[in-house]
């Protein structure tokens, strides 16, 4: 076991660790906990931010920060579930510039509200030819005629 | 669009970069001569990449990654077919990882060579443009010669390759290297004793190793500000832990150091790529594989900009349900925010484009003249033009 | 006047060139055709910095939301007559992001275009047969 996963392990009793291979961690973590652990990893450890995935699963909005430990070549994924009917999570980008960018994306194309985002408008799509309330990425979003549809 | 002491304007630079040839949009908002600001609009190349994976086979998905960015359409498949294998834990046939390398590796050389032709012209050295660009020809015929396309190589599939290297293409390949090796010697002498381009570059959008850190940048433009950081030393994958070469990190962080990185990187991989050769193992260069059971995979490689990184999902069907797309230019031009702030406008153009920004790939997921145009690409463009003579007449 | 004009034309086409959601591959080949192996200089074909001064439009990549009004202006800032010439096959028919939420091309959609040259990306042989035959079509 990795020493940065001991000190999570001991630091954050609750966390649930699934070890897929010895290089891909996953870590579930409860939502309130998601600033406390992510400082953790990048200003004690060190650990860069590689990006964040935003899914849309059953049980709600799955939230992934995929965070790499370049000196052992691990990536340690800490996964949060936000529920669909409050789909509310911390910010990192208050404090973290790199989450900023990645944070607008999930925000415009899942429509996870991230709390304390210093500026969350669209990043990617036209402001002049798009519906506010598009969500690509959602599960119930139409797929179907996209080109043609106009 | 002013504050009380000085007045500040706004320049647009874009869709169209003075130096990049793709649609990006930047607000550079101004004090005199003095950046203060940046503002990034992005979207103009978004096309829903990730939208349309959940849609393919895994089979298609390299086919769809591919198109993410022309110049990376090697580092893209690569990751995306090491998410799949990682999900599905099998290792391709050792064979396969070579000519991985070697392809991605050959990719990495002409990227490189692509951008020091696009630097050298920005800065007003034309020749060095046509000379990179005409030895990064080289680069694309052995492409050709193996795989029957210039770009788009298609090279990865999950389980292996799709296109071996013949004993006959060795040769080749070694010839090709050998010229590029001695021109790159060349042009990287030229480039950097040339007093005229040291002193253009030299202490111009400087990115600091605690700001390369706080933005989580990748690739040459972390490792030009001294932070020691390679994917493919920190994560081993293909055959990178079989032949030896080098991580080139400096510490300064301005252009000059981005340049550098670049030219000295250029001779690790045809270092690697010569280790590679040496070593080819024989042996088949893909493998059955026959269902990609329900899980997640992370897949990641060293791109030329940086770190590429890819995540699938998969429920055991033969499609992935979700496939994120990380490209290094994503957190790279972040960066540029604080990298320009501060400099001079003849220099900010240079420095945005100092980290071989790629738009294509960050958007995956722009200089129209608009109403407040007051400099366009082609001004910005002179303008640094004109600083590199008056420093070519200062040093005379 | 308007003779003198295609007589222009024909004789070196200025170009310029539109990249609208592209993967980068086709406007680098483009670039391509002016670096020493193609030099289509040559031929009196000329890269322009602004629209305003193009006979021709080398037009690249599908066309998404954000880009379709950029590339609606760009064409009325160009002076008619003027070839619209679709490189690549996303220009010519969306390639394999038709069914993505944000492409709303292909070009001939919104603008007149009078040659395609498909390929993913076409070889530069293939880009300058293309625009001859365009242009020897006038
Ligand atoms: S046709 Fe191919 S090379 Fe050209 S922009 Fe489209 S995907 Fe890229």
């Amino acid at each position: 076991m990795s020493s940065s996963l001991q000190l999570l392990r001991e630091r954050f009793p609750q966390i649930e660790v699934m070890e897929k291979n010895p290089r891909r961690l996953y870590i579930r973590i409860p939502r309130e906990q998601l600033t406390a652990t992510a400082r953790f990893l990048h200003e004690e450890r060190g650990m860069r931010l590689s990006i964040c995935t935003g899914i849309d699963t059953r049980e709600g909005f799955e939230v992934l920060y995929h965070f790499s430990e370049d000196s052992t070549g691990i990536i340690y994924t800490l996964k949060v579930l936000v529920p669909k009917d409050d789909p509310k999570v911390e910010s990192l980008g208050s404090w973290f510039p790199a989450a900023q960018w990645i944070e607008r994306e999930m925000h415009e194309l899942l429509g996870i509200d991230f709390v304390g985002h210093p500026n969350l408008i669209p990043l990617l799509t036209s402001d002049t030819d798009w519906e506010p309330d598009r969500r690509p990425l959602r599960r119930d979003y139409e797929r179907r005629n996209e080109a043609h549809e106009r | 669009m002013s504050d009380e002491t000085k007045v500040r304007r706004i320049v647009p630079i874009g869709p169209y970069h003075p130096l990049q040839e793709e649609p990006e949009f930047f607000k550079l908002v101004v004090e005199g001569e003095t950046v203060v600001d940046l503002e990034i609009n992005l979207g103009y190349n978004h096309r829903g990449h990730e939208f349309i994976s959940p849609e393919l086979t895994y089979d298609q998905v390299p086919f769809l990654v591919e198109r993410i960015c022309g110049i990376c359409s090697n580092s893209h498949p690569l990751a995306a077919v090491l998410a799949i294998e990682d999900c599905a834990g099998i290792k391709p046939p050792p064979r396969a990882n070579f000519i991985r390398t070697i392809i991605h590796e050959l990719e990495r050389i002409h990227s490189h060579l692509l951008w020091v032709g696009l630097a050298g012209h920005f800065i007003g050295y034309n020749t060095v443009w046509m000379w990179a660009w005409r030895y990064r020809e080289h680069i694309l015929q052995v492409f050709e010669m193996i795989t029957g396309n210039r770009n788009h190589y298609a090279a990865n599939k999950p389980g292996g390759v799709r296109w071996d290297i013949k004993p006959e293409h060795v040769p080749e390949i070694r010839a090709a290297l050998d010229l590029v090796e001695k021109k790159t010697m060349m042009l990287t002498k030229a480039v950097l004793d040339d007093p005229v381009i040291r002193a253009r570059l030299e202490g111009v959008g400087i990115l600091t190793k605690e700001q390369a850190i706080a933005w989580s940048v990748v690739g040459p433009t972390a490792r030009a500000s001294g932070v020691d950081i390679d994917v493919r030393r920190d994560d081993p994958h293909c055959a990178y832990d079989q032949v030896p070469w080098n991580v080139i990190v400096l510490s300064e962080g301005d252009v000059f150091a981005k340049a550098k990185v670049r030219l000295l990187e250029i001779f690790e991989s045809i270092k690697i790529i010569r280790g590679c050769l040496d070593k080819l193992p024989d042996g088949p260069i893909d493998m059955r594989i026959d269902e990609i059971p329900s899980g997640e995979g992370i897949g990641r490689t060293e791109a030329p900009r940086g770190e590429v990184f890819h995540y699938i999902r998969s429920d055991g069907t033969n499609r992935p349900i979700r496939h994120k797309i990380r490209a290094p230019s994503y957190m790279n031009i972040a960066s540029n925010v604080v990298a320009v702030r501060g400099g001079s406008i003849a220099d900010a153009a240079l420095t945005l484009a100092a980290v071989d920004p790629c738009y294509c790939c960050t958007e995956r997921m722009a200089a129209f003249e608009d109403g407040m145009l007051k400099y366009t690409g082609k001004d910005l463009l002179r303008l640094s033009w004109e600083k590199t003579e008056k420093i070519r007449e200062r040093l005379k | 006047m308007k003779d003198l004009r295609l007589w222009g034309l024909k004789k070196s086409p200025w170009v310029y060139h539109v990249a609208a959601a592209s993967c980068n591959n086709c406007d680098i080949e483009i670039l391509e055709l002016l670096t020493p192996r193609y030099d289509v200089e040559r031929f009196g074909v000329v890269l322009v910095g602004s629209p305003r001064h193009a006979d021709a439009l080398l037009v690249t990549g599908v066309i998404n939301r954000k880009s379709l009004p950029r590339v609606l202006e760009v064409y009325e800032q160009t002076p008619k007559p003027c070839l619209v010439i679709a490189i690549g096959t996303c220009a010519c028919n969306n390639h394999i992001f038709r069914n993505s939420y944000n492409a709303v091309g292909p070009y001939d959609k919104h603008i007149p275009v009078h040659a395609y040259i498909p390929g993913c990306p076409p070889k530069p042989e293939a880009m300058i047969l293309g625009i001859v035959k365009a242009l020897s079509k006038l």
